[in-house]
């Protein structure tokens, strides 16, 4: 014990003048690195903003996303819920982009093969392809969650279906609205996971207008903000699609 | 002459001064975030005890509609709160530090006794190393507390890819209640250590930049060791 003892073995006879100078030394020193980082942090706050965020903290971001990617199964699914978890009230959320009425009899989804052609299909076509049922904890990027039960053809039997493989190997999915003022951009591997769906019901019934009549997608690995409603146009590409949320600061990866 | 004890090792300055505006910036760029969906309140029965948080702090303080500012903080800083918290623990480990930190059997109940000192009820005060009891458990129940954050906070970032996360903290929701009182535990232990910090004066603190501390002998100081 008293080998361990602090006192007796941290305890030391200095000079005053090698006293004095250790204290101004490490003063000194501290008052260095105080205004070193109020400097950082100055710089880091005067940085260039990238989609509103500032620069480096968006290289941060997709960093973050790049070790995740790499890092972890990006094939990982989200739980699956049992039909009776689901809620009834489904809250709704984000109206940027939403009609308020679509004629289903010449709205048709827009899929861009490549530039110039263009596949369009109506909803009739879309609903005889095979249906899911997509039963998980839907959460948005605020905070909050709920169990909520959605379906919908999954978007890589969509894309197996109408012979969309090359546009399969692109690295990013982009959606837009049907008037385009709401766009997302997502990458492929999540894109093709088994869970996300093109959506057209909710609770077993045809989509509300306001949760994304006639159809939408479901993707259950991203924040609500990737969950595009009333879509119009897909198409794919190597480059990252533009993406509402993106560009006001957020996280583009959005992943969970 | 001048007797002094070497107190702080250079390293765990260091690791203290970079994780006091590191945890600042986490705990601000937290509030931002959880502002967007901010619905914790103590109640009893009806009675709304207190709201996480009233509007008149949110605004004093500039947090509404920032969240997506409070996110990019938050998961960039998120790394240097976790490096500088791995190389302190790894330093007190190496170093043998951990001697003076690690709460013993006889902790318990002398935190006890060190409560009842500071509280002016009783005068005995146990006897201490580097650190009393209640100090030992302190420091030590911060570091489990800030590995609790990296976890409730893994388990709120991605519950899919670290699933176990969110399983091991009873769901999301739980997670981000659990991630939240953590962060109330923080705010607490801060005030509490300010407090405590001011109270013992100048020489512990400045121990905490230089590094030593004086050791006031008995015989008085002559007039010529005082120039």
């Amino acid at each position: 014990m008293k080998k361990r003892d602090f006192f007796s073995k941290r305890t030391k006879e200095i000079s005053n003048a090698s006293y004095k100078r250790r204290m101004l030394f490490s003063f000194i020193l501290f008052a260095l690195l105080a205004t070193a980082g109020i400097s950082a942090w100055k710089w880091l706050n005067h940085q260039p903003k990238e989609g509103l965020a500032l620069k480096p903290l968006r290289k941060t971001l997709e960093l973050n996303e790049r070790l995740l990617q790499s890092t972890f199964d990006t094939g990982k699914l989200s739980k699956v819920y049992a039909e009776k978890d689901a809620v009834k009230n489904v809250r709704v959320n984000g109206l940027v982009g939403m009609l308020k009425t679509v004629d289903t009899s010449s709205w048709r989804l827009q899929v861009v093969r490549a530039k110039g052609d263009t596949l369009k299909l109506s909803l009739a076509e879309i609903k005889k392809l095979p249906r899911v049922d997509v039963i998980f904890d839907f959460k948005c990027i605020e905070g909050w969650s709920q169990v909520t039960h959605w379906a919908g053809v999954p978007l890589k039997t969509f894309m197996d279906h109408y012979h969309l493989n090359t546009q399969e190997q692109m690295n990013y999915v982009g959606l837009q609205t049907i008037d385009k003022k709401y766009y997302v951009g997502i990458d492929m591997p999540s894109a093709l996971q088994s869970q996300t769906i093109l959506c057209y019901e909710m609770n077993n019934k045809p989509l509300p207008m306001n949760q994304g009549y006639p159809l939408r997608l479901i993707i259950p690995v991203k924040y609500g903000i990737k969950h595009l409603k009333q879509i119009g146009t897909m198409y794919f590409s190597n480059k990252k699609p533009p993406d509402y949320w993106a560009e006001r600061g957020y996280d583009y990866y959005a992943g969970l | 002459m001048k007797k002094i004890i070497q107190k702080h090792p250079l390293a765990i300055r260091w690791f203290h001064w970079i994780n006091f505006p590191v945890l600042s910036i986490m705990i601000w760029s937290g509030l931002l975030i959880y502002w967007a969906n901010s619905v914790y309140k103590i109640q009893v029965g009806n009675v709304l005890i207190y709201k996480f948080f009233p509007k008149g702090f949110y605004e004093a303080l500039g947090i509404p509609y920032h969240l997506g500012k409070g996110m990019s903080f938050h998961f960039a800083f998120a790394w240097l709160f976790i490096i500088n918290g791995i190389l302190y623990v790894a330093y007190t480990i190496f170093s043998g530090e951990w001697r003076y930190l690690l709460p013993n059997k006889r902790s318990f109940k002398e935190a006890w006794q060190v409560l009842l000192h500071d509280l002016h009820i009783r005068k005995f005060e146990p006897p201490q190393q580097k650190y009393n009891a209640a100090q030992r458990i302190a420091y030590t129940a911060i570091i489990f507390m800030g590995m609790g954050s990296v976890l409730t906070g893994l388990a709120i970032y991605k519950p899919v890819q670290f699933s176990w996360a969110t399983f091991l903290c009873g769901g999301y929701q739980a997670a981000r209640l659990e991630h939240f009182m953590l962060t109330i535990g923080y705010v607490l232990f801060f005030l509490i250590h300010l407090f405590q910090v001011i109270k013992t004066g100048w020489n512990n603190f400045q121990g905490m930049i230089s590094g030593l501390e004086v050791i006031k002998t008995e015989k008085k100081i002559s007039a010529n060791e005082k120039a």
